[in-house]
């Protein structure tokens, strides 16, 4: 039969183009966390790395059984063993079962060791001090608060390079979720709720940051830049904000909160203490605070 | 009608709904593409009559097929079902891979509302629609036959479900001519679908025709779980059943336990909606999270509700045309029931992004994990089954062995996606798409097309072309890696899912690989209408009235192509497991039995077709708000099931003498039949009566 000597080589053809795809992907990506521009997305593609090699145990075998079974076992081979009643062997049943379970004992113990080592909610050790964001998703915007310098961006987020960064995280609409490839996961907005992530740059550059959630007509507009630079050019930005841009007020507010894409970013020199704890208790129906896990005030 | 009326008599319903009307006033080439699909419905639905009229079909069409409660009958209507929404949802997804492939720092031909609306469907239909019918049908049309019984345990309630099933996708397919559909994807999270920020009737379509599936499906598990514990024949003990038989049990619990919290999540938001109620609201104390807990807690069983039955089909295929005895038959139970088990502990990982603890996370993570485990264990011991047998590679064959090839990428991709850490990084994004992709064509619609290749004779009593099937194979195979091995690729570079408009040029390239590949997906969609039209024309030459053309191992081998109403002339006794198998070497096969008996099958009903238009009815006044229709229409759907329980006789009687005449005849027929070796099996000489060996 003209199938049986097909086979095969499709079969290599197929693992052959798996494996083109995933190196050129690897080579030619300028963006996403295979090309990391921080500790937490290089620890991704690392744990991403070790899964796929301890799994190569498991697939290697099959994509060379397989093969070599359909065509020594085809029908056309009369020399071939014919045992059409053979339907179990104690060793082999060992070793099917044995090596998977080995395999995801090996594969849980380090997922169990990453979640813990890389939890989203975990700072980040860093000889420098936390930076501290607070980001809200709007229809289809992102807002960022500085709490500490007093000072709000929207659609563009300056961080310092080498400086943990925590970000705490709230929705103003639907649930969306926050991400910058290069640095590292995403995690969830919701409103009335605080979510968290830690990042870091650990060299300057700029970063595409975005919403992977669906949230209808302008979500792939809503995408913002991430900008690492040095704490001198960072502490420069943020007094010329302070210096040349208005408050961010009720009005400012009730502007950002219609859904809209923004042809350019946006920048507010002053922001209320508690904004941010303000968004958030706007949809659970009382203005008193909200603590979170650690006990500090929002 | 004023649209200031609130007691209007068609509701919110008014002449901009339709979609002809909407591309009048509007004309661009999205409103045009969204017209054109509503055209095509539209005129489609007036040839289907038209040729119904012209070949005078419409007495055979109700009382053959749309009022029979026969499973097999109710099967192959199930498997149309599949078929016509598998056409409208691949090209779908051409159109959207095409749009994609372009839009790049470009518009691209379709709106973001128009391709908001593509992905819900293209999703929901290919769930619901698509993969849920083709393996309700599947199990409908074998199962019985393979444990030895003549039908379900409750036929009526099985054509309710099938009924059901259709009428959502009839609401699906009215959306496309009479307003608009959800934007909210197939899992339809709220709060972006609630009123606040979904107004208007989409994803009340979506609430509607899923509710009534998810309904259907229910009591269809109900249905199959009961008929395999209490119809088999005698003999055919648990541990001697097919293992097509164990998935569909597998299945059908699943559904029994899974759907439901499926059917609530789509009531309560539809009580957000129509209501006001605050269950996943943003304000007023709803919150979301709920939604998404009940909503996978449905959706991941869901998953294996769909692949199980597939992996049935695979193991009845590769056993078949490896002329060999499944390998380790008990470690693959285990393994389907472990399957089964573990898929209702696994949900949270739709979700690990949510922010809850890095415990909850990991021990989520671990639980995907070993599911892993027993899925190696079928992929090893179907491998091991094709070890010292004699492979013949049939079309239903080669879709098997893509399938484990295939599936054990999308394995590798799905134990990447279990570690919380790396779901961070491509959540949402192609990586996924390309994931689950992975997982469902060849784990699913792989196997459905196998066992529509492997059934297909014994359902229509003629072989389909091996040459067409195999063309179609190719093209299906090469497609599936051209479309989605791209889609790895862009996940991996930061690109996500549902986007309309792409801003990184490095994408082009990618997604138009992409766009080459569905379109070799849609051809072999094509090739396998081809394969049905050449096979039907050619049908006298492929005729195999003895019944069995593949030297086939279970029951439903043993009986004639197509198998009479009654499946079994004599109910059989089970010696052994691979029932018929055993039955030819044990020159058992084709005795005359001593005596025959009447046999009663249960009447005709207009029952489930009654309930089925009501069924349409009330979710479209519901859509729209029609209150008096919905009303009405809900009195027609309980006023029929009560009327129905009013009627006592349910059943005739087919007399022995009958019986004893078809069947008789049918055996001196299969007695005077060539015998087939396997060589030759894909020739005319195939009249259904395969050679023994043994």
């Amino acid at each position: 039969m003209q199938g049986n000597l097909k086979l095969p080589i499709i079969v290599k053809r197929c693992a052959a183009v798996l494996l083109l795809v995933l190196m050129s992907a690897y080579a030619g990506a300028s963006d996403g966390f295979i090309n990391p521009a921080g500790p937490v997305a290089a620890a991704l593609r690392d744990h991403l790395i070790f899964i796929v090699l301890v799994m190569m145990i498991v697939i290697v075998p099959l994509f060379i059984a397989l093969p070599w079974t359909l065509w020594h076992y085809r029908i056309g081979n009369k020399k071939a063993d014919y045992q059409p009643n053979w339907e179990f062997s104690w060793p082999l049943e060992l070793l099917i079962w044995g090596l998977p379970v080995i395999i995801v004992g090996v594969l849980g113990w380090k997922l169990w060791e990453q979640t813990f080592e890389l939890d989203p909610y975990k700072p980040l050790a860093a000889t420098e001090p936390l930076l501290e964001v607070q980001a809200v998703s709007l229809d289809w915007k992102w807002v960022f608060i500085y709490p500490e310098q007093g000072i709000v961006s929207v659609n563009e987020l300056m961080i310092v390079t080498g400086r943990p960064v925590r970000f705490r995280l709230t929705s103003g609409t639907v649930m969306q979720s926050f991400m910058i490839p290069r640095l590292g996961g995403q995690i969830y907005t919701m409103a009335g709720m605080v979510t968290q992530l830690n990042l870091m740059a650990s060299e300057p550059g700029e970063f595409r940051g975005l919403n992977t959630q669906y949230n209808g007509m302008g979500f792939a507009n809503q995408k913002f830049l991430a900008r690492a630079v040095s704490q001198d050019e960072f502490d420069a930005w943020a007094a010329s904000l302070r210096q040349s841009k208005p408050p961010l007020d009720q009005t400012a507010w009730a502007q950002l909160t219609k859904p809209s894409v923004l042809p350019a970013p946006q920048f507010f020199g002053s922001v209320a203490d508690h904004f941010f704890a303000g968004v958030v208790a706007g949809f659970t129906g009382g203005g008193h605070h909200h603590l979170i896990k650690d006990g500090s005030e929002l | 009608m004023s649209a200031e009326s609130s007691f209007s008599l068609l509701g919110n319903l008014g002449a901009q709904d339709i979609s002809f009307v909407h591309a009048y006033e509007n004309p661009v080439m999205s409103e045009f593409i969204a017209a054109s699909a509503g055209g095509f419905m539209v005129v489609g639905a007036v040839i289907v009559i038209a040729l119904l009229s012209y070949y005078r079909g419409w007495r055979s069409l109700w009382f053959d097929w749309l009022t029979s409660v026969d499973h097999k009958k109710v099967g192959i209507m199930y498997i149309v079902v599949a078929f016509v929404m598998l056409a409208r949802a691949i090209i779908e997804a051409v159109l959207m891979r095409y749009h994609q492939s372009i839009a790049v720092n470009d518009p691209g031909i379709l709106s973001p509302d128009h391709f908001g609306q593509l992905f819900s469907t293209h999703g929901s239909i290919m769930i619901f629609f698509v993969a849920m019918p083709f393996v309700s049908g599947m199990m409908n049309y074998i199962m019985p036959q393979q444990i030895g019984a003549r039908d379900v345990s409750f036929p009526l309630l099985n054509a309710i479900s099938l009924w059901l099933t259709a009428a959502g996708a009839a609401l699906v397919m009215i959306s496309l001519v009479v307003g608009q559909f959800s934007t909210g994807g197939w899992t339809a999270y709220p709060p972006y679908t609630s009123i606040e920020f979904s107004p208007g009737e989409g994803v009340d379509y979506w609430i509607w025709s899923i509710s009534l599936t998810s309904i259907g499906s229910t009591l269809t598990g109900l249905n199959f779980a009961t008929t395999i514990y209490k119809n088999r024949a005698p003999g055919m003990t648990l541990f001697r059943m097919p293992l097509f038989c164990w998935t569909t049990l597998c299945t059908s619990i699943l559904m029994i336990f899974a759907m439901a919290p499926l059917t609530i999540a789509t009531l309560m938001l539809a009580l957000d909606r129509y209501a006001g109620f605050h269950f996943f609201t943003n304000d007023s104390g709803g919150n979301m999270m709920n939604y998404a807990n009940l909503f996978w807690l449905f959706g991941h069983p869901e998953v294996y509700i769909l692949i199980l039955p597939a992996f049935g089909v695979f193991s009845e295929v590769i056993s078949t045309f490896s002329g060999k005895v499944i390998y380790g038959y008990k470690s693959l139970v285990f393994a389907t029931m472990s399957i089964a088990v573990l898929s209702f502990t696994v949900w949270l990982h739709h979700f690990f992004t949510m922010g809850q603890g890095a415990n909850v996370n990991a021990v989520f993570g671990i639980a995907t994990m070993l599911i892993g485990v027993p899925t190696g264990v079928k992929v090893y011991d179907w491998l091991l089954t094709m070890v010292r047998g004699r492979i013949r590679l049939s079309t239903a064959m080669l879709f098997s062995i893509m399938f484990l090839v295939t599936f054990v990428l999308g394995g590798l991709t799905g134990v990447i996606l279990a570690n919380p850490p790396v779901d961070f990084a491509v959540h949402n994004s192609l990586f996924l798409v390309a994931h689950f992709h992975n997982m469902v064509i060849p784990g699913v619609l792989f196997g459905m097309i196998a066992g529509y290749q492997f059934w297909f004779p014994k359902a229509f009593g003629f072989r389909l072309s091996e040459r067409w099937g195999k063309a179609s194979f190719w093209c299906w195979s090469i497609g599936f890696y051209l479309t989605f091995m791209p889609l790895y690729a862009l996940g991996l570079m930061g690109a996500m899912r549902r986007t309309v408009e792409w801003f990184r040029p490095e994408y082009l390239g990618w997604l138009q690989v992409s766009f080459a590949g569905a379109m070799l997906l849609l051809s072999g969609f094509l090739l396998l209408a081809v394969q049905l039209i050449v096979s039907v024309r050619q049908r006298e030459q492929r005729r195999v009235p003895a019944g069995d053309p593949w030297d086939g191992r279970s029951l439903e081998w043993s009986n004639s192509a197509p198998p009479p109403e009654y499946n079994f002339a004599v109910i059989p006794q089970v010696e052994a497991r691979d029932a018929f198998s055993w039955m030819k070497e044990h020159k058992k096969a084709y005795l005359s039995p001593d005596n025959y008996e009447d046999i009663t099958v249960p009447k005709n009903s207009m029952v489930a077709p009654v309930i089925g238009v009501a069924a349409i009815v009330f979710g479209f006044a519901l859509v729209w708000h029609i209150w008096w229709l919905a009303i009405v229409s809900f009195t027609g759907i309980w006023g029929t099931v009560i009327a129905r329980s009013f009627v006592t006789e349910t059943e005739r009687v087919i007399p022995a003498s009958e019986v004893r005449a078809d069947h008789e005849a049918w055996l001196a027929r299969v007695r005077e039949a060539p015998v087939t070796p396997r060589e030759r099996e894909d020739t005319s000489d195939n009249v259904g009566r395969a050679e023994v060996l043994a």
